[in-house]
């Protein structure tokens, strides 16, 4: 096995997330990028235009003037039958959201870094997950990243996902704002040589825009058919189930890299209490497991790497061993707590029983230090030996609650 | 000149498509993609032929079609471009097909990025005055004093000139064209086929619907608007500005303009003004403006 790795082409570096998703694009030999600068995405398109104009990357770079035609250009790249790729952030997210659907729906296997900022109004670059939540039904994969590695990764093995001919669909993988974004840690970067063997060069078998083979693809449709093409979105959507833990497995063969398949788990296996969150969030609370262990608290934490699909097994699985479920939401769903609580809730439900507590956090880049995690379990424990089943609370909120 | 005799029998735009009788941009596309051929791919945002194409699963157009939204017509035709170079694809002619409302409007901001980069393909918009496919409502390109449901008391601003603000963008070329000259059209498109970089074309297609006028009349309103001088033919290209057609007779003075009333009484739409002597002479005025400024250009340009 180390041999096997040994022999790799690779090289580590200490980068940060946004030059580790760079760098995946270049790994991942992607065709066509288009692109738009915000505030914190832009050193990925950077450091990808740099690769493309000192030809360390081959690829054709459109300098889009949007949002918006970044995604209509990678819409139509894809449909031309080549691999495309941006990124973005927040308000360019949204300005794409039209576009999202377009890509998803027309099966186009696009993967795109989201690096997680804010919405505005007020203007705010700090992270929040409220940008990439919002996108939520668009029928894009959401993944979210813990660690720089982690976001290098994903971008590959999303590309392998996306392109299987039973799944094409777009997946975008999320990074923390200046948490991964800007920070910088040693990241194992591959050489193409050595990517090509796990993902080969893109084919397009369900349809792309071929004169010798001539199709319409997007005119108007009955709801006879519409009704069935959103389902079998739903249905690719099962697949990435199946699929991607293979897929996973097998790229931890190659390149020795392991980040989970849907969830990790930290300590879980004898835990009685269990911090559920994504990216960044995860990884302070392993730091806030690891202090309340010391004080013989039972607490494990389990990362939600994929979003959509939402990992419905994985959470029965733990929450039937455990007693209690805690979720960290970066998110708000104004008007019924936050997206994570809410689809925790609804994944167990007629499953176990287990009490889940919610809890937003970090909402405009708000710190969140595993001193603040472990005040949210001390809170969820004095809930639950009060006999509470669920409860979503504000963290640290400075006004009254009326 | 080319005569239709000339043009290649094969239909890229098939028979049973479901635009309405008279439909001038459905002459138009025909005639455009007897131009380009076979070896095109065309990218069409919400407008009246995503509808025309005819439902799924069937289609009436014989080349490779991607729907898009309607502000994304530049945008994805630049994708598709840049993904066919990607995969070594040559001669291929990417072709936006749009509507006035998805190139004047919603979808200028995107067809100005890609004529800023150079992007290579040709944007074709044709042009009828109003936004066809939602029902009628008033476009950047309706003419000053029509009806459209969105001003019933007829339109209080000129149209905006698409077809300068793209000359200006200083792409390699930039034509205007007319569905009621078939072989002016074929000869545009033919000669943009064999230009590299971004291309524009705009065509005034005459909507029986929208303007008000019977069905069999397409033609002959669109032959109104260039005897009146209203519609201007004309083509750019390298650097160069010549009027083409009747435009060029009018402009070397073989064929004397008519009056504009001549084009505007037979259309419905414009009945709010058709007895307002002021607003005819507005139009006249704008019509003679547009003439002395495209004759100066052409001088300058020499
Ligand atoms: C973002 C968005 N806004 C509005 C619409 C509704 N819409 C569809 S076609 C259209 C008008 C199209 O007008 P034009 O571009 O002139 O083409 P025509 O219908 O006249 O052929 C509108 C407003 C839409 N599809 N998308
Ligand atoms: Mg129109």
């Amino acid at each position: 096995m180390l041999g096997k790795v040994k022999k790799l082409g690779k090289k580590t570096l200490v980068i940060t997330g946004n030059y580790a998703v760079a760098y995946a694009a270049k790994s991942a030999r992607v065709e066509v990028v288009a692109a738009y600068p915000i505030t914190p995405q832009t050193s990925i398109v950077e450091k990808i235009a740099e690769f493309v104009e000192t030809g360390l990357m081959n690829a054709k770079y459109i300098r889009v003037e949007s949002e918006h035609s970044a995604m209509a250009a990678c819409v139509g790249a894809s449909a031309a039958g080549a691999r495309a790729f941006t990124a973005t952030s927040s308000q360019g997210l949204a300005y794409m959201h039209e576009m999202l659907h377009w890509a998803a729906r027309a099966r186009l296997p696009i993967v795109m870094a989201v690096v997680n900022r804010a919405m505005a109004t007020p203007w705010n670059i700090w992270s929040d997950h409220q940008d990439s939540m919002s996108q939520r039904d668009t029928g894009w994969i959401q993944f979210y990243a813990s660690n720089n590695q982690e976001a290098y990764d994903t971008v590959i093995q999303a590309y392998r996902l996306c392109e299987d001919e039973d799944i094409y669909l777009p997946a975008f993988i999320c990074l923390d704002a200046f948490i991964l974004s800007h920070t910088s840690m040693p990241v194992t970067i591959h050489d193409e040589e050595d990517v090509d063997k796990f993902l080969p060069k893109y084919e397009a078998r369900h349809w792309k825009l071929d004169v010798d083979n001539p199709v319409t693809n997007g005119n108007i449709v009955t709801p006879d058919h519409y009704y069935e093409m959103s389902w079998s979105m739903d249905e690719s959507m099962r697949y990435v189930k199946k699929k991607f833990p293979e897929i996973c497995e097998e790229y931890k063969e190659l390149f020795g890299q392991w980040h989970g398949v849907f969830t990790k788990g930290y300590k879980i296996d004898d835990a009685e209490y269990v911090i559920i969150a994504p990216g960044t969030l995860f990884e302070e609370s392993c730091v806030a497991v690891d202090m309340l262990r010391e004080n013989n608290v039972p607490i494990g934490a389990l990362k939600l790497r994929v979003y959509r699909p939402f990992p419905s097994e994985d959470i029965i699985s733990v929450a039937r061993k455990c007693k209690m479920l805690i979720t960290l939401d970066r998110a708000l769903s104004y008007g019924f707590n936050g997206p994570i609580f809410n689809d925790v809730r609804s994944a167990i439900y007629g499953e176990t029983g287990t009490p889940v507590f919610g809890y937003a956090v970090g909402l405009g880049g708000r710190d969140v230090t595993f001193n603040d995690i472990s005040s949210i379990v001390r809170d969820a424990t004095l809930k639950l030996e009060k006999g509470l089943h669920s409860s979503f609370v504000y963290y640290g909120l400075k006004v009254g609650e009326k | 000149m080319v005569s239709i005799r000339d043009m290649p029998k094969e239909e890229l735009l098939l028979p049973g498509h479901a635009a309405c009788p008279g439909c001038g941009a459905m002459i138009a596309l025909r005639y455009a993609l007897k131009a380009l051929g076979k070896r095109t791919i065309m990218c069409v945002p919400a407008c009246c032929t995503s509808v025309i194409q005819g439902l799924y699963p069937h289609t009436s157009i014989a080349v490779p079609v991607l729907n898009i939204a309607f502000a994304a017509a530049a945008s994805t035709a630049s994708g598709i471009s840049a993904g066919l170079k990607a995969r070594n694809v040559e001669d291929v002619t990417v072709l936006a097909w749009a509507g006035d409302g998805g190139t004047y409007d919603i979808g200028i901001q995107a067809l100005s990025g890609a004529a800023e980069r150079g992007d290579d393909i040709i944007y074709a918009c044709y042009d009828n005055n109003a936004y066809g496919n939602t029902g009628i409502q008033r476009s950047g390109a309706t003419p000053y004093g029509a009806w459209t449901t969105t001003t019933p008391t007829g339109k209080k601003e000129h149209r905006k000139p698409l077809e300068l603000i793209m000359l200006e963008h200083n792409i390699p070329y930039v034509a205007t064209a007319c569905s009621a000259f078939p072989d002016d059209l074929y000869m545009k498109f033919k000669k943009a086929r064999k230009i590299k970089g971004p291309r524009f074309i705009l065509i005034l297609s005459p909507c029986p619907i929208a303007w008000r006028f019977p069905s069999w009349s397409t033609v002959e309103i669109g032959k109104l608007a260039v005897k009146s001088g209203a519609w201007v033919l004309w083509e750019y290209h390298n650097g160069k500005l010549e009027f083409t057609g009747w435009s060029k007779l009018i402009a070397e003075g073989k064929l004397k303009k008519i009056p504009v009333i001549e084009y505007l009484k037979h259309q419905g739409r414009f009945k709010p003004i058709l007895k307002d002597e002021k607003a005819i002479n507005e139009i006249e005025r704008r019509i003679n403006d547009y003439w002395k400024f495209m004759k100066a250009l052409k001088e300058a340009l020499k």
